[in-house]
């Protein structure tokens, strides 16, 4: 029984030893680590495209995660990683598409579209309310004429 | 008949209406044809990034782009662990085997003795692989997803890069053409 318990207590502070080794890197430098997961919330991952580097679990965002502290380390800028990036996977690395003449579309397009369509709805609405047009008299009498007999017409 | 008055929109904005309706149509078409997940590489028609990685077959050799200057060239990334790869392989052998292009290998992220292994169960179409085991090379490269495959031309610089897996259409309709009007260069 004893044995047993030994054993437990030593797998267990064995385990802990395990985890400890794992979260090292993390635990070492935690100004480091938070500089890296911040400029990883702005580097979209590749493999599972909609998620940003910090988020995911790809080995290929493990890869470039690691990239990003390493260069860190070295002393490169939050600009400079950007561009090592950007240079290598393109503009889609980014998890904010940057504000150029090639994506003002995609960023404001949907605004625009919003916005005309809203127009052309206020217009139609605009159109509906206006008065009627008015009517001579001879119109007029035409239509009392016309719509008298409705009663008796067959027209529906 | 209804008693309300139905002002018709005069016919200049109901043709622009529609006018817009099919643009956004075939904007929204065009968008159907395109892979979503194709990441186009920054790196064409600019110099590949310049290495040095021990050889898989021999590990006292290195292997860099820098031997290559002259020739023109097929970069294949692979590995062992890659399902897609067993899909394209037969292609490379086969094109290896018709001498048309060079093809050198970029074992990526791989172990040794797997990347050989699989090289002898699959066959080799390749002169050499360089082997990346930390996939540091891949990243300067642009690697995503394997495989994927460089042409390099006589002056070091990549004119193509195809993402995922190479099909026979692919290797006639892009890449020997290709081939072909580099090698006149």
């Amino acid at each position: 029984m004893r044995a047993l318990l030994i054993v437990c207590l030593w797998s267990l502070a064995a385990s802990q030893a395990a985890i400890a080794a794992e979260a090292a890197p993390a635990a070492a430098d935690p100004q480091l680590e938070a500089r890296v997961m911040a400029l990883s919330n702005e580097l979209r991952c590749l493999v599972c495209q909609n998620q940003s580097l910090a988020d995911s679990n790809a080995e290929l965002a493990v890869d470039l995660r690691n990239q990003v502290r390493e260069k860190m380390k070295q002393g490169m800028t939050e600009r400079e990683i950007v561009d090592y990036m950007v240079a290598r996977y393109g503009d889609f690395v980014l998890y904010r598409p940057p504000m150029k003449g090639s994506t003002l579309v995609l960023w404001f397009g949907p605004l625009i579209l919003l916005v005309v369509g809203l127009a052309v709805l206020f217009r139609r609405l605009a159109a509906r309310r206006a008065p009627e047009p008015e009517l001579t008299e001879s119109e007029r009498a035409r239509a009392a004429a016309l719509l008298a007999p409705e009663d008796r017409a067959d027209s529906r | 008949m209804s008693a309300e008055t139905v002002q018709k929109a005069p016919a200049l904005s109901r043709f622009l209406l529609l006018g817009a309706f099919a643009a956004l149509v075939a904007l929204l078409a065009v968008g159907l044809t395109l892979n979503p997940r194709e990441v186009p590489s920054p790196l064409i028609d600019k110099p590949a990034p310049p290495f040095e990685l021990p050889q898989l077959h021999d590990r006292t050799k290195t292997f860099s782009p820098a031997d290559m200057r002259g020739q023109v060239w097929l970069f294949n990334v692979w590995a062992s662990w890659c399902a897609s790869c067993r899909d394209e392989h037969p292609v490379l052998v086969e094109l290896a085997r018709s001498g048309a292009v060079p093809i050198y290998g970029l074992n990526y992220k791989d172990q040794r003795d797997a990347g050989l292994a699989w090289l002898k169960q699959f066959g080799d179409p390749y002169r050499l692989s360089a082997f990346d085991a930390k996939g540091a090379v891949g990243i300067d490269y642009g690697v995503y997803g394997v495989p994927e495959t460089y042409l390099i031309d006589k002056r070091g610089v990549i004119r193509y890069k195809r993402i995922g897996v190479l099909t026979p259409e692919i290797v006639q309709t892009k890449v020997l053409p290709l081939v072909d009007k580099l090698q006149k260069e």
